[in-house]
């Protein structure tokens, strides 16, 4: 039987998406448009004297300037809805558009509609606006500190919420330690450069009531729910579609004011209305990922086995807390502090922080690649501080394969995993003692080369839903698929994620297809419009194949069941004796007796002969609810050159062993595998946001935000292990944020390998050559 | 990013360009654009009219005269790498348009505009030192010649007057036994040079008769060193260009930004000047 399941076809969405003919949101045009500009505030905190909006509104071509006070009481604020409980979460109200303070450089004033979109531009430049300054803070560790400024007056020290995780007996384990090491991390914050930017379309019918809306999200069913709180519509008068999403990396999980503005116009105007971003306005206007200042410990024994980690971290949320916020710096990343290991003993308090900055959410991995961030970070040091070789200590303290499922001492339970494996075939492909040994020699002659290892796992496949309502978060994580076989055998799949990007609309063909022997070219998957598609929860978390394409394969299976009993009734068969064989419903032992998928989709759908008791059609429903997350796993291995005369790094080479279970488009991975560790080494090398202390955002542009180009980035040597997990009927984990998750410490612990000759013990990333060659000089004790 | 509202015309010939910088209507040169449309974008700027010259073909292409080069001020960076005989007379050029930007800006950018904007951080104007180039000047008035050793006034700033228009470039021939490199260390993020040395030195006979080195990005000017010119007389092997390349930089007030700190770029100055010129006599063997 021919499978495409585990075929490298090539991506059927791509001809569209490379010949420049696909349809975005700011693609969208319809009859009597109007534009719409967003005011925003320069100021990162202040009070509003005044926002005077008369000249504006008699500028040529403008049709209407709203401002905070003039839509307060129309519009409901925008929404956080990740209230992760018992850590006195608060998230004090994030008007549409300010009010009477501005928090963040970037904070919303007011909203011009005009009939293009230079004149709305325009209209903005002639309202004016006068601002009252106050403090301002953007670091989360010094906004939680004694005479900081207050950017919410119900929240005292800036601290939404003090969450903690904990297991075992982390104070004994640190005191009967025969080895500590501690450090102080800087997870820089970074801004998610979507190569789109943000976009909306709201067009309001006035006759019925019904709001259609065109955005650019990765969840369309979590926008019409928001959308629908924010503007006090009943959910089922909203339609949202998200047409081709050029890429999100999580900033296009949350709602934003934005979309329930032109909303809000269109309703108000009984025009269609258009918003656009910017790049420099994305930069601002569109949520920040990481920015974390960590405390962090590690005990142990002098033979390498780890016994606890404590951890104390500020996580900035910015201005306000984002819709997926507070669930971020805690359940994805606390949750998984004992990585890939047996630590018993585990201690973390995360202290969530407002300050003057944008708001801070989900970006690739989210939480996840700070956990492994430091965790890898102390794994290096502590081999470094008992004289170990951080291969062995990792492998000491891995989880065995024959101990899952496994829980750790966060309370998770991991599904299934092989780690010695992917960590024996990453060692292999670099030879590992080869380049110990040629480092040593290099180092004789003046050179310095390094190596970091990460042997790694991760909590993706959101999620079991009773999960998601126990930790807060505002809704399912169960999804969804309908089946629809078309008269003639084709076949339609209406998902409930949406992809952007991950090839779902190949790979999910590609079940199908091998469920009912059809060429994958008669199976068309459909995403994003809430009006076709089932309810789903979107896509994010490395989801979407283990839990939407779940609920595809059960939907498929069910098609095929009912089929097979179409097919047993046509062959005058018993059921029990057909077997699917070559593609067809055969009657076993009578070869010549067969029905292929598409004689019986003819039959299903015109029903003129059909068994007693079946209904006519032939398509199914699945809502699929896994049991457990999955927890992709493996080892990445980075080896450097650094100039220590400029701090520049070479990476020499880049080694990912990932394992997310059985693949179903190898090429579709190894892609996600390649975007995933290219976001992560840029966020170790280049990436960084930087505020200034007026809260202005000094790399507002790409000028100055180091978005990684292909000729900054290594050759990437990609292979993998398979071990498949049982929460899903499909056996697969998600790998679209491993890569970004296990490449960041892997460069850094690269980096830090060369330099610890030189008395380096760490560098905060990004390494730029600047910050590299400053650490050299305070290691040499030299001047800076 | 949208920008203020302008009007748009196509220049015809040289004559219509001088005419309307002699009116100061608020015209405003347009070329490759990558500098100019960014600035309008931003409303850092915004001109009544843009009067493209892109397509003037009396201010384009890479004409010789013995070694001597003449290159149009709106000759692209991709015709400068397209060039051979200029990667012949004069490597350094290449060498350093190289540097510049992506495939798209090469194709668009003009060294002209490139010049007449006058980032201090930009390639070009260090080569152009180092090769003591001369720009031409053409007015309604006349026309008149200026080193580029005088061009480079201070940041984004030049010694062209508001009438005028750089028509072209003219870079000396080099003697027989010149070597040249650029060596820069780029800002990851924009590209531009956080301190790149241009050296061009002679040898005869074993000793060093020409040295010129040039910095762009590491203060606020690209500027040509004094102290280069202690090389000559020397056999400019390694500890001599180190000497000179950690004696040049001597009393430069170096930049000092998110990117880079005064002390990194005035430590990679040293850096990019020894391996400049250390290259440039290698290649001049």
């Amino acid at each position: 039987m021919a499978t495409l399941f585990g075929s490298g076809i090539r991506r059927r969405e791509d001809p569209r998406l490379i010949t420049g003919a696909a349809t975005y949101t700011d693609d969208v045009k319809l009859h009597g448009m109007l534009y719409a500009a967003v005011l925003r505030s320069t100021y990162a905190h202040a009070r509003l004297k005044k926002v005077d909006a008369r000249a504006a509104k008699k500028a040529p071509g403008v049709v209407a300037v709203y401002t905070g006070a003039d839509i307060q009481d129309k519009v409901n604020p925008v929404p956080c809805a990740w209230n992760v409980p018992d850590c006195d979460l608060k998230t004090p109200p994030h008007p549409l558009l300010a009010v009477d303070r501005v928090r963040y450089a970037g904070d919303g004033i007011a909203m011009v509609v005009a009939d293009s979109r230079a004149a709305a531009r325009d209209g903005m430049d002639l309202i004016d606006v006068d601002y009252e300054p106050s403090d301002v803070v953007v670091d989360p560790e010094k906004a939680t500190q004694k005479g900081a400024p207050q950017l919410h007056d119900e929240v005292p020290s800036n601290i939404a919420f003090t969450w903690k995780v904990a297991g075992g007996d982390t104070g004994k384990a640190f005191k009967e330690a025969e080895a500590k090491v501690s450090l102080r991390i800087r997870q820089n914050r970074l801004l998610p450069t979507a190569i789109e930017p943000r976009a909306a379309v709201a067009s309001y019918n006035k006759a019925t009531g019904a709001l259609t809306l065109w955005a650019t999200s990765q969840n369309p069913h979590i926008h019409r729910f928001l959308c629908s709180v924010m503007l006090n519509i009943p959910e089922h008068h909203i339609r949202v579609i998200s047409p081709e999403v050029g890429g999100g990396f999580g900033s296009k999980i949350p709602v934003y004011a934005d979309e329930a503005l032109v909303s809000y116009a269109s309703i108000d105007l009984g025009k269609p209305v258009k918003w656009t971003e910017d790049r420099s306005e994305n930069y601002k206007a569109t949520i920040h990922g990481r920015d974390h200042v960590e405390f962090v410990e590690l005990c142990g024994k002098k033979d390498g086995t780890v016994t606890g980690l404590r951890t104390k971290v500020y996580a900035a949320l910015g201005a306000y807390a984002s819709t997926a916020g507070p669930g971020v710096p805690t359940i994805l990343h606390g949750l998984m502090y004992s990585g890939a290991y047996t630590i018993p003993n585990i201690d973390g308090t995360v202290y969530g922080v407002y300050t003057n900055t944008t708001p801070v959410d989900a970006y690739r991995g989210a939480g996840r690649p700070e956990a492994t961030y430091l965790l890898e970070r102390l794994m290096d040091r502590y081999a470094a501080e008992i004289g170990m070789d951080p291969v062995e200590v990792r492998r000491k303290n891995l989880i065995p394969a024959d101990a899952f499922p496994y829980t750790v001492a966060t309370g998770i339970t991991y599904d299934s995993g092989n780690y010695q494996a992917a960590l024996d075939k990453a060692l292999g492909m670099l030879d590992y003692k080869a380049f110990r040994k040629e480092q040593a020699a290099a180092r004789k002659k003046g050179r310095y080369l390094g190596v970091g290892v990460t042997t790694y796992t991760e909590i993706c496949g959101l999620g079991p839903s009773q999960v998601a309502g126990a930790v807060g978060f505002g809704g399912g994580l169960y999804d969804s698929a309908i089946v629809r076989v078309y008269p003639t055998g084709v076949v339609r799949v209406y998902i409930g994620g949406k992809p952007h990007g991950q090839g779902e609309e190949t790979t999910f063909a590609q079940i199908v297809a091998d469920e009912f022997g059809l060429p994958v070219e008669n199976v068309e998957v459909v995403a994003g419009d809430t009006e076709s598609t089932p309810q789903g929860w979107g896509t994010y978390g490395s989801r979407t194949t283990a839990v939407c394409g779940s609920a595809v394969k059960v939907a498929a299976q069910r098609v095929k069941e009912k089929a097979k009993k179409v097919a047993a009734h046509l062959l005058e068969a018993n059921e029990d004796d057909l077997e699917w064989k070559d593609e067809k419903f055969v009657v076993r032992g009578s070869p010549d007796q067969a029905k292929t998928f598409g004689d019986v989709a003819v039959m299903a759908n015109v029903a003129w002969n059909l068994p007693e008791g079946v209904e006519p059609g032939l398509e199914a429903t699945a809502f699929f609810d896994p049991s457990n997350f999955v927890y992709p796993f493996g080892t990445h291995i980075c080896t450097v050159e650094v100039d220590t005369e400029t701090g520049v790094v070479d990476i020499l080479r880049y080694i990912a062993v990932d394992d997310c279970g059985p693949q179903i488009n190898p090429m579709i991975v190894e892609g996600q595998v390649h975007g995933g560790v290219i976001q992560g080494v840029g966020e170790a090398m280049q990436e960084v946001a930087v505020y200034d202390e007026d809260g202005q955002l000094l790399t507002g542009t790409m000028m100055d935000y180091a978005v990684p180009k292909a000729s900054q980035m290594p050759e990437l040597e990609v292979a993998h292990t398979t071990t498949p997990t049982d929460v899903n009927p499909l056996g697969v984990k998600g790998v679209g944020e491993t890569g970004t998750i296990a490449s960041v410490p892997t460069v850094v612990n690269a980096v830090c390998d060369a330099l610890a000759p030189l008395g380096v013990t760490h560098i905060d990333k990004p390494l730029t050559p600047a910050r590299v060659w400053q650490a050299i000089q305070e290691a040499k004790g030299g001047a800076s | 990013m949208i920008p203020a509202a302008f009007d748009y015309a196509r220049a015809t010939s040289v004559d219509e360009v001088l005419a309307a910088l002699a009116a100061d209507d608020g015209t405003q040169l347009i070329a490759g654009g990558h500098s100019l449309l960014p600035i309008l974008k931003f409303r850092l700027a915004d001109p009544s009219r843009l009067l493209d010259i892109a397509h003037l073909d009396a201010l384009r292409g890479v004409h010789h005269k013995g070694g001597a080069a003449r290159i149009g001020a709106t000759t692209t960076y991709r015709e400068l790498l397209d060039s051979a005989a200029l990667r012949k007379s004069h490597p350094l050029i290449a060498e350093a348009t190289s540097h510049i930007g992506d495939v798209q800006v090469r194709n668009r950018g003009t060294i002209g505009g490139g010049l007449a904007h006058a980032d201090p951080a930009s390639d070009m104007p260090a080569v152009m030192l180092a090769l003591d180039a001369s720009f031409t000047l053409q007015s309604k008035g006349g026309e008149r010649a200026v080193p580029a050793r005088e061009f480079f006034t201070g940041p984004f700033d030049t010694a062209m007057k508001s009438n005028e228009l750089l028509t072209a470039i003219d870079v000396p021939a080099l003697a027989k036994g010149s070597g040249s490199a650029y060596v820069s260390f780029d800002q990851a993020a924009s590209g531009y040079a956080l301190v790149g040395a241009a050296a061009v030195v002679a040898l005869k006979g074993g000793k060093v008769t020409r040295a010129d080195l040039a910095f762009t990005g590491l203060s606020e000017n690209p500027f040509l060193t004094a102290g280069a010119k202690d090389l000559v007389g020397s056999d400019g092997g390694e500890a001599a260009c180190s000497k000179v390349a950690s004696a040049c930089i001597s009393g430069v007030e170096a930049n000092d930004d998110i990117h880079a700190s005064a002390a990194y770029r005035t430590h990679l100055a040293v850096v990019a000047a020894r391996r400049a010129l250390t290259t440039a006599v290698a290649r001049s063997a």
